[in-house]
């Protein structure tokens, strides 16, 4: 898309400012070519060489002012309201690399920000925005995954350290657990009560005594998500977020944030594996290069409405991100919000089912044949778009959330 | 650029909170009922004319107005306002002429900047201004008004001699003027004709939609000069047609949430084996769906409403997107409605067919989903 005219007849204001530094920014600071394949989105980093890049590229944004823009300065952050939105914007429309500490910025710091004491705030949040130290969540259990409030790791109290904690359990699809230096952590404090037995605490993970990080392999093949189990490990008590019996409240900001739909916007911007848009213009692009039946796939009137539709999705969720910030024209604060993470999950998993379809037979190569098409990226974001409408409360679960806090219905 | 709130501002609030106290009062479903109490057998004319009264009271609101040039005596809005006003007519099934005329006097308006000195679509403002009626007449019998003309003239000096039929013309039987498509022997032009034209012949239509009227125009000799000719022919028609899109699609919008939210507030009163039938996820799910679809279709109305006042590049594109999605956001909607509703949803006493039908309408006026979806595909990937 081209980028839109300046109008002339307003004066510029602070934020048009910030846009055009965004954008210069980023066209002069470009990094160097990633020297090892980089993933399709942060929660797929598997080593050490793809992290360090990564690293390097937050650190260097953060530096730079796009990373935490909107976030207090005593807090590591920049301290201008606004600013977050316009720099994500940019570093979407330049394609640099994303954002590796995602489970820090998106869940962790609006978290950290909402509920943490005074002193942990300004000990947590600079390292966790410029990505020095890398942070994960450890919520979903074997036996806990839509039903989160079931979790059964615990404290109890450590008898050599009065007033503080150890913690046991069984963690399980933890992202980034492997390279993390910290982790949010809901945990039972008391088994007398469901939801009111959960506090909400930060744990370090990195050389910490009693964690154990072991790696899980996904479908595509590629690791990320971890299972991390706790022995005997020591917790302060100077790290909860919350008063105890208060984590389900606490955990409700870290899903708000999660599902795109809090009040913190998320520093989150530019692209993973290069060469695939995984949009509807790569879509376009494909069935261009593609043919079936001796012509372009873009001449397949199946194909060309089904790609007109996902071309209506698209810009409707687009849109609907507009439209949700004018008061005016919606009926209920929470009702586009919360639509966010269903739409555009559901939409990226349609899209490589469409991908797919375009390449045909050739659909069947994968990132090891390097006569696939994209380079095998459509088979691999098919497979990934699952772990998107799995995670972060599946689509399911979404429904039930929608139907009941914005439609009102009453509870599954 | 978009314009924050797609350019809908403090005036158009005004206007629309207007629109609402007038249809709250005077659209209440009891006049509908009351109107359709005799129309259940379906061999019958449906009854429900909108009052004079009403369209009286619109006028005075300057539901017309809102789209008429200052310099004609209107007060030209944003389009945002006006889809805004489509939405609460959908809401509350309105009949009315409002959206036939609207899309008439936003053609006119196209006329009249193209050719500063049209006196015809001066003199439709003219008319307009006095709380006329008036209605786009071009579809063909097959609801094309992109190929083969339904009415054709013969010309002689400055003389018109119109012959033939326009078909599914909206408001026919209530108008007071109608912009026929007529192919000619210098090709297609855009007539003026009033409904009272000598040689025209209007023949209502029965239709299943209780909330609108339709009918035929039969042309037997009707004669219009060039004073009557609104220049531009189908270039014209070509680019006014985003408007029409753009009312039937608010329509769409407003009359889906209107099923969304009967169709919610039923299913959290309804119990079921002990338990409101709204916890069930095979009733929740869809109403969730339907949510979504008619939100990503409101925010595509706006922002091709924003699109087509800017002149911006993708205002086409828009508009497309915008009755695609609301048509389909519509037949879900409605389809939900009636059967999550059960035996009551499927009664003549239950208020949703009054919607479901206004929905099935407007979904095929001026081509559906499928069309535009065909033109969406052809924009992106032909160009
Ligand atoms: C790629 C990936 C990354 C992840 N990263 C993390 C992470 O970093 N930290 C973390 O804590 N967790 C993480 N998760 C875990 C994720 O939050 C859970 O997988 C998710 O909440 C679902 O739980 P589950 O896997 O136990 O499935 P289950 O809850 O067992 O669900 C199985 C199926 O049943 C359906 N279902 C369950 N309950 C209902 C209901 N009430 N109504 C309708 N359908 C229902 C579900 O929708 C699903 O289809 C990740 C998951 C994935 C896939």
């Amino acid at each position: 898309m081209t980028s839109p005219p300046e109008p002339k007849s307003e004066p510029r204001t602070e934020h048009d400012e910030f846009r055009e530094y965004c954008r210069a920014w980023l066209r002069d600071n470009r990094p160097p070519p990633a020297p090892v394949r980089l993933p399709q989105h942060p929660i797929e980093t598997m080593t050490r060489a793809q992290l360090d890049y990564l690293q390097a590229w937050q650190r260097r944004c953060y530096d730079a002012g796009l990373v935490g823009a909107d976030y207090p300065v005593e807090y590591g952050g920049r301290g201008h309201k606004g600013f977050q939105r316009i720099a994500n914007e940019e570093m979407n429309r330049a394609r640099t690399p994303f954002l590796v500490n995602m489970v820090g910025l998106g869940m962790a710091a609006p978290t950290i920000y909402h509920h943490a004491q005074e002193e942990l705030k300004r000990e947590l949040l600079p390292p966790l925005l410029s990505g020095e130290q890398i942070w994960c969540q450890g919520f979903s259990e074997p036996g806990s995954g839509s039903d989160l409030a079931s979790v059964q790791a615990s404290l109890t109290p450590d008898p050599s350290a009065p007033g503080d904690y150890l913690l046991n359990g069984h963690k399980v699809w933890t992202s980034l657990a492997h390279f993390a230096q910290w982790m949010i952590l809901l945990v039972r404090t008391s088994r007398e009560h469901k939801h009111k037995g959960l506090s909400y605490y930060v744990v370090p993970v990195e050389g910490h005594r009693g964690v154990t990080v072991r790696p899980l392999i996904k479908m595509t093949g590629e690791a990320g998500f971890n299972e991390v189990i706790f022995e005997d490990t020591p917790v302060k008590d100077a790290w909860r977020l919350g008063a105890t019996g208060e984590g389900w409240s606490v955990a409700m900001t870290t899903l708000l944030h999660e599902r795109g739909a809090g009040p913190l916007v998320t520093p989150a911007g530019g692209v993973g594996s290069e060469g695939l848009a995984h949009n509807v213009r790569g879509l376009v692009t494909l069935a261009r290069e593609q043919r079936r039946n001796g012509r372009p796939a873009a001449e397949d009137p199946q194909l060309r409405a089904r790609i007109a539709a996902l071309a209506i999705r698209e810009r409707g969720m687009l849109e609907n991100a507009k439209r949700a910030r004018s008061g005016a024209l919606v009926e209920h604060p929470m009702r586009l919000p919360l639509q966010v993470k269903l739409a555009s999950t559901e939409l990226a998993q349609d899209l490589a089912a469409a991908a797919l379809e375009v390449e045909g037979p050739a659909a069947s190569l994968y990132l090891s044949d390097e006569r696939a098409p994209v380079g095998g990226q459509w088979a691999l974001a098919y497979m990934n778009s699952f772990g998107a409408t799995i995670a972060a409360g599946t689509s399911e679960i979404q429904r039930n959330i929608l139907g009941e806090r914005v439609l009102g219905l009453p509870k599954s | 650029m978009s314009r924050p709130n797609y350019g809908f501002d403090d005036d158009c609030a005004l206007f629309r909170d207007s629109a609402r106290k007038f249809l709250s009062t005077h659209a209440g479903l009891d006049g509908l009922r009351r109107a359709t109490a005799l129309d259940p057998e379906p061999t019958r004319m449906p009854t429900a004319w909108p009052s004079e009264d009403a369209w009286q009271a619109a006028h005075e609101l300057g539901f017309v107005a809102a789209a008429v040039p200052e310099a004609q005596g209107g007060l030209q809005l944003p389009r945002a306002a006006l889809v805004a006003l489509a939405e609460e007519l959908g809401k509350h099934a309105f009949p009315s002429a409002t959206e036939s005329t609207l899309s008439v006097a936003l053609l006119a308006r196209r006329a009249l900047e193209e050719h500063a000195d049209s006196a015809a679509a001066a003199a439709l403002f003219e008319r307009l201004g006095e709380g006329a009626r008036a209605t786009l007449a071009v579809c063909n019998a097959d609801g094309d008004w992109e190929h083969e003309s339904g009415v054709r003239h013969t010309l002689a000096g400055q003389q018109r001699t119109l012959s033939g039929s326009a078909h599914f013309v909206q408001d026919a039987g209530q108008s007071e003027w109608f912009v026929v498509r007529s192919q000619g022997p210098s090709g297609v032009e855009l007539l003026l004709v009033p409904g009272s034209a000598s040689g025209l012949r209007r023949q209502r239509d029965g239709i299943v939609d209780l909330t609108r009227e339709q009918g035929t125009l039969h042309f037997d000799g009707v004669v219009v000069s060039d004073s009557g000719v609104l220049l531009g022919g189908d270039a014209l028609l070509t680019a006014a047609m985003p408007d029409v899109w753009l009312l039937l699609a608010a329509d769409m919008v407003g009359a889906s949430e209107w099923l969304l939210q009967t169709t919610v507030e039923y299913a959290k009163v309804r119990t079921q084996f002990d338990r409101a039938i709204g916890s069930f996820q095979g009733v929740k799910h869809p109403l969730v769906n339907a949510m979504m679809a008619i939100d990503r279709a409101k925010s595509l109305v706006y922002a091709a409403a924003d699109a087509l006042d800017q002149g911006a590049d993708d205002a086409l594109l828009l508009a497309h997107m915008a009755k695609a999605q609301a048509a389909e956001a519509a037949a879900f909607t409605s389809s939900r409605a009636v059967q999550l509703h059960g035996g009551i949803g499927f009664t003549w006493e239950s208020d949703v067919h009054f919607f479901f039908k206004r929905n099935k309408h407007s979904e095929l006026l001026f081509g559906d989903a499928a069309y535009h979806h065909a033109r969406i595909a052809a924009l992106l990937l032909d160009t």
